[in-house]
């Protein structure tokens, strides 16, 4: 299909590109950039070369193209190893093993001679593994899984939640006069205890310190070897209030002793947690009741007469995600139904468009017709506005008490367009029509544009009609530049979640329906609703199993698109 | 003389009828495509320069003719969407560019080993929208984020990041044709004369592919300036949203009161689009032909 392929290179308008300016750029996208090069060509050759020499043999080692390499090389070392140190104190060793490999690599690659394709790939492949084919395969991982509300993270981090959540104020503690310190962009608290200023840390425990000093009311002021955060900054600073109202600070080594916490900046007392953790029998008891958690192959705490703690840990869990998407009774039925209309909306969406687009262009594809070029401007209007704006802009219109569609078309009466589950599911479908009849209306008149016509020419002398010489010979040819762009389209609008939760958010959502769909969600938009990435209860497994059913589907369409492309063409 | 031959007369009208029955009739028709392709434009217009900017009373196009609600987006975080659009926008084109053609140029001009293999599985992985897996993407960029705060959820860094990832697959296939187009004897004749392979490809074969890099430049930047899931679920912090983001909110909260906002923003926001889209006609149709990405 080559409508309107490009095809003008002028070699003079674009002179040679600024050297200086393209490895800015290729630093600026952070991707390195090849940018090796011998001595300029028209450059006078260092070293001996006599003036019989071809100056191919001229080559005398690195020129300016090296340095700019080299500097380019520099600038993604230093951020890659800032990034391996940012890694190496989060102790996120996963990630660091990561940077370091792809460092390495980059360093190989641009200084080895062997790796001249890769010199050129790499930049991207790095993209394209970690945003594209990792998290295609994470998907795969987490469709598995339990992750989700619940079971965040692994099980030492559902310990420390459970710790956490069970933790109470002491009930005999004494308020100590607190200050908030900080030295190194590491905060700890200060604390009068009976006159002793002790400070300490999340790692480090209540320490006395010696010349401290306290205000009236007991508050320490001054505290050697750490800087006393002034109230005033702690009131204005709602990061730094989150870091102190969730700091701890153990009042001793034993873990049992408890931590001084504190909920507004200025007092503290000693919490602890009614649950013990015991890492080698892997339990926690709770202290007062005597009950015991034992983890079960749920990621779940579960005491022998089955209490379970709120916090857990996530687990593979085989095709539970896919059983329940088919026969959870709160899944299964909005999932059939949201399925369906994926389909629907996508088969339809794609007909009524193509359809509309191919009138249009076999009427005004017609050079009787005057003033082709405006009405051609005018028809492309609504492609050229953003989608997402054309849905917000609908959606305004379609308003049922204030909305000029029914001003203009309907008397002003309150015609309910988004909250009736048939009348939305068409409005989403003439949204879209009107949004993309434009693509359809180009993509037709260059196919047509370009169909031979010496085959039309013969088709009439041999006597076909109109209608025959359209559904033998132009509708067939249409088909085969077309057809894949259809296809192409239909897996669009399979995904369109633009259009769908800018226009109606998925709703009306599902009459008695425990989970949060409507009538016109499609399976992406209904992904995005389960999986609480927004908020609310998150469930990425199942989210994430509902992705692989998409990616599935996707991956049929597109092998029946190959296989489809390759029969039209054989007409 | 008293009247006109009758056969004149006759063909006149024939040939009235023939026009009314072939071509006449498509005027008409004409002026129905345009008032619905029209329509919602023009209100959008209209609203837009209302005084009051409510969606409540905007159904009388063109009552008044006013700049407040233009005016009015000074007070509200719009420039700075529209400042975070083109830069994210911006610098995914540009990635996409350097990095699409860089790769097609190796595809192109070197044959080593893995090279099908690569281009098949390029092939086969550009079917597989980023955007359906968007919960690996929040989940890695949680994972990131505490390791590297700058990748992180709510960081513009990372966005453009989950966008470059999509760009070897998009871009890759439609360069690749285009490069292939341009002679080789180019190369072989620069290489006789000295040039090493980066010089080759900077100033030899760029110049010369400069016509793809505009269209991959535009449709990449059109994909990031339209792409709202991605978007919304990376940039949680207000100052840190694009448009899409942002108008979105506006118009799901409080839709009546912000109408007039919204119609302004997109106004403005949509007209150097549109001016670039009009312009660029051709070359769009050119490369949505050659492997979409809206429709």
């Amino acid at each position: 299909m080559s409508a309107s392929r490009p095809s003008e290179t002028d070699p003079h308008s674009s002179a040679t590109p600024d050297a200086a300016a393209t490895p800015d750029a290729a630093v600026a996208t952070g991707g390195a950039r090849p940018a090796r090069g011998g001595p300029a060509r028209s450059g006078r050759p260092r070293g001996s070369g006599g003036p019989g020499e071809s100056h191919a043999r001229a080559w005398t080692g690195p020129g300016w193209g090296f340095v700019v390499k080299l500097l380019i090389m520099m600038v993604i070392n230093a951020i890659g190893v800032m990034a391996i140190m940012s890694a190496y104190a989060a102790g996120s060793w996963v990630v660091l093993t990561v940077l370091v490999v792809l460092l390495a690599l980059a360093d190989w690659i641009y200084f080895s001679r062997r790796t001249l394709p890769l010199k050129y790939l790499y930049p991207g492949l790095v993209f394209l593994a970690v945003f594209q084919l990792f998290t295609l395969a994470y998907t795969g991982y987490v469709a598995f899984t339990n992750y989700g509300t619940g079971h965040l993270g692994s099980m030492q981090q559902a310990v420390d939640a459970a710790l956490i959540q069970a933790e109470q104020r002491v009930e005999d503690s004494p308020s100590y006069p607190l200050a908030v310190v900080r030295e190194d962009g590491e905060i700890g608290f200060a604390i009068n205890n009976d006159g002793v200023v002790q400070v300490g840390t999340e790692e480090e425990p209540l320490e006395a310190v010696a010349g401290a000093v306290v205000d009236t009311a007991g508050t320490p002021i001054e505290v050697p070897g750490w800087d006393v955060v002034p109230r005033a900054e702690l009131f204005a600073d709602t990061a730094l209030q989150e870091q102190v109202v969730e700091l701890r600070v153990p009042v001793s080594d034993e873990a049992a002793d408890g931590s001084i916490r504190t909920r507004e900046g200025s007092t503290g007392a000693v919490y602890s947690s009614s649950l013990t953790w015991d890492p080698a029998a892997r339990t926690l008891t709770d202290a007062e009741t005597g009950t015991v958690y034992s983890p079960d192959d749920r990621g779940n705490f579960v005491s022998s007469d089955g209490q379970r703690l709120a916090a857990g840990w996530y687990v593979p869990v085989g095709f539970d995600n896919f059983v329940r998407a088919f026969t959870d009774t709160a899944y299964a039925g909005p999932l059939l139904q949201v399925t369906a209309w994926t389909f629907g909306f996508g088969i339809l969406t794609v007909l009524t468009s193509f359809g509309l687009g191919l009138v249009l262009a076999m009427i005004y594809n017609d050079q009787r017709v005057r003033g082709q070029k405006v009405l051609r401007t005018i028809f492309i209007l609504p492609y050229a506005f953003p989608a997402f704006m054309s849905a917000l802009l609908w959606r305004g219109m379609l308003n049922s008490e204030f909305g000029v569609i029914n001003e203009w078309f309907f008397f002003g009466a309150n015609v309910d367009w988004l909250g009736d589950p048939w009348l939305a599911k068409f409005v989403i479908l003439w949204v879209n029509l009107w949004l993309s009849y434009p693509y359809w209306f180009l993509v037709s008149t260059g196919a047509l544009q370009a169909l031979p016509t010496d085959v039309m020419e013969a088709a009439r002398i041999d006597g076909a009609g109109r209608l025959r010489q359209f559904t033998s010979i132009s509708l067939p040819l249409l088909m085969v530049s077309t057809a894949p762009l259809a296809i192409a389209s239909f897996a669009f609008n399979f995904n369109n979640f633009t259009i769908i939760f800018m226009l109606t958010n998925g709703g009306p959502a599902f009459p008695g329906a425990s989970v949060p769909l409507g009538a016109t969600d499609i399976l992406i938009s209904a992904i995005y609703q389960i999986s609480g990435v927004s908020g609310g209860r998150a469930d990425y497994g199942l989210a994430s199993a509902l992705s692989i059913i998409v990616f599935i589907v996707i991956g049929i369409i597109s092998a029946l698109a190959f296989r489809q492309t390759r029969k039209l063409e054989e007409i | 003389m008293t009247t006109l031959p009758s056969p004149t007369r006759a063909r006149t009208a024939s040939r009235r009828r023939r026009w009314l029955a072939e071509v006449g009739w498509k005027y008409p028709v004409a002026l129905v495509v345009v008032f619905y392709a029209a329509f919602p434009l023009v209100y959008a217009l209209s609203a837009a320069l209302d005084e009051r900017g409510s969606l409540s009373g905007s159904e009388v196009l063109f009552r008044t003719v006013s700049l407040n609600n233009f005016s009015a987006l000074g007070d509200t975080l719009f420039w700075t969407w529209v400042g975070n659009t083109l830069l994210v926008g911006g610098a995914a084109a540009l990635g996409a560019v350097l990095m699409g053609a860089a790769a097609a140029y190796a595809f192109s001009r070197f044959r080593f080993r893995g090279r099908r293999a690569s281009l098949t599985t390029l092939l086969i992985v550009q079917m597989f929208p980023q955007t359906v897996a968007f919960v690996a993407v929040f989940l890695l960029l949680i994972t990131l984020g505490e390791a590297v705060p700058l990748l992180g959820i709510n960081s513009k860094l990372a966005l453009i990041c989950v966008y470059l990832g999509g760009a070897l697959g998009a871009n890759t296939f439609l360069m690749y044709g285009f490069f292939n187009t341009i002679p080789i004897e180019i190369d072989e004749a620069a290489r006789i004369d000295g040039a090493s392979h980066a010089q080759i490809y900077w100033r030899l074969v760029m110049p010369l592919v400069v016509p793809i890099l505009a269209v991959v430049g535009l449709l990449a930047f059109i994909a990031a300036f339209g792409d709202f899931i991605l978007a919304k679920i990376v940039l949680t912090g207000q100052s840190n949203w694009t448009l899409a983001v942002g108008m979105y909110q506006w118009v799901s909260n409080q839709l009546t009161s912000n109408w007039g906002l919204f119609a302004a923003g997109a106004m403005i926001a949509s007209l150097p689009v549109l001016a670039l889209f009009l312009s660029l006609q051709r070359y769009i149709v050119g490369g949505l032909a050659s492997g979409s990405v809206k429709g």
